[in-house]
């Protein structure tokens, strides 16, 4: 499978000149399976340049995972060129609430007043399903998916092809007053969708000095964020869903921090950025390099 | 528990949330196992749960000798905790247990189940206090 990020901030667009290394759009990730199936993860902003691609707006499935439904992973769906056109089998995922189902509670944002076109009036052709608490078949891949701690029904999602698994969790607290070393891993939240992947694009938004102040908010600090990768022993880590109030070179001394906590230069934890892509071959594994 | 062996998010949290709260929390699983009691349950039960681990629901519902308070044994079926399981609706009772310290208490138990969805039972909690005088 090959993933590309198209936005990897977090809580908030972010476009301007101090984020143009790592970019603004809020989240989206493109993953191509190796038998040409498309899934999406999540609907951030960079959705809209995703659907502008030509193999992504001739695409006639799309599978859109959704980690939950706040607006920073909703807010680009109505602006995805394949939603408006008929004929496309549009399969979305998400969290299941035991209050609202999926369809209703997209709903809130995908119709007036928020958005001018209600989603039953939407031209493709809508499938929506609660994301099981297990593994699912999507084209070539198997999917993890399994609710995480954050604010409200969230899942992370694992995709597995070929013996390679790239994990994403962009939106993740996994623990609360305690070191994730000192328990057991099965009362980890997350550590399922993580355990031994590959690559593991994980929320890292704020700085060990930030972090006590938003206590519950639903993210991870950069310590938690390494802790995390170590204890459930992902391969590579990737920083995402930057805090929106971060410039390039906070972000930049936000990666010191981490690959000072990771302790090694082996498999050292890189910033995401928008272009980034990740090759995930039965053989290899291998990140792009971030632009000059 | 998931098919994946990880507990589910709704016990995590639970556990989480027994953690930093000062009362006594006992949890345990859909199946009825103690997966987790908190310090100020240790105080009351005697024992760490360190030391005694995950319990079949047969093994923690004699382990405190639960009595009601005329002293009867109070079977495992009427204790809150295993109402809570069984029944699927919130219990409460007084009890009388000895701590494996030796030390007998009076408790008030009050437990109920928990939900991922409406339809999906993985659990259930009890908070309990200690009766003084």
């Amino acid at each position: 499978m090959r993933a590309t990020i198209w936005g990897c901030r977090g809580s908030l667009a972010t476009p301007g000149p101090e984020t143009v290394r790592y970019g603004g759009n809020t989240s989206c990730v493109q993953v191509m399976l190796d038998d040409g199936t498309l899934i999406i993860l999540d609907a951030g902003t960079g959705i809209r340049r995703l659907g502008m691609v030509s193999e992504v707006a001739e695409a006639t499935t799309v599978h859109l995972l959704l980690t939950h439904l706040h607006l920073d992973h909703l807010e680009g769906l109505g602006f995805f060129f394949p939603l408006w056109v008929k004929g496309v089998e549009f399969h979305i995922w998400g969290p299941a609430s035991p209050m609202k189902s999926l369809e209703q509670r997209i709903a809130r944002y995908l119709s007036p007043p928020l958005f001018p076109v209600h989603i039953k009036d939407v031209p493709s052709t809508l499938t929506l399903h609660d994301a099981p608490d297990g593994e699912f078949e999507i084209g070539s891949a198997r999917v993890l998916a399994q609710p995480v701690a954050h604010a409200g029904p969230a899942v992370g999602y694992r995709i597995m092809e070929g013996g390679r698994s790239l994990a994403y969790i962009p939106d993740h607290e996994p623990v609360r007053g305690m070191s994730l070393r000192e328990i057991d891993p099965s009362w980890i939240s997350g550590f399922s969708v993580a355990h031994g992947a590959d690559v593991l694009l994980h929320d890292s938004q704020y700085s060990e000095a930030e972090y006590p102040d938003k206590v519950g908010w639903g993210h991870s600090s950069i310590a938690h964020v390494v802790e995390f990768a170590q204890v459930t022993g992902a391969g590579r880590l990737v920083l995402f869903h930057h805090d929106p109030l971060h410039t390039d070179e906070a972000l930049e001394a936000h990666q010191l921090r981490a690959r000072a906590l990771w302790g090694s230069d082996v498999a050292a934890p890189v910033l995401a950025y928008e272009g980034m892509e990740i090759e995930l071959r039965a053989d290899a594994f291998s990140l792009s390099e971030q632009r000059a | 528990m998931s098919t994946t062996g990880q507990k589910d998010l709704v016990l995590i949290l639970a556990r989480e949330l027994a953690a930093q709260i000062a009362s006594p929390v006992f949890i345990v699983d859909a199946l009825g196992t103690l997966i987790y009691y908190n310090e100020h349950a240790e105080q009351i039960l005697g024992q760490r749960f360190e030391d005694a681990g995950e319990l079949a629901a047969h093994e923690w519902g004699d382990r405190w000798n639960p009595r009601d308070l005329e002293h009867g044994r109070v079977p495992l079926e009427d204790l809150p905790l295993a109402i809570a399981v069984q029944k699927r609706r919130p219990a409460h009772r007084p009890l009388q247990i000895t701590g494996l310290d030796g030390v007998e208490r009076t408790i008030e138990v009050t437990a109920f189940p928990l939900f991922s969805r409406d339809d999906r039972f993985v659990g259930a909690i009890a908070i309990f206090w200690e009766r003084h005088g």
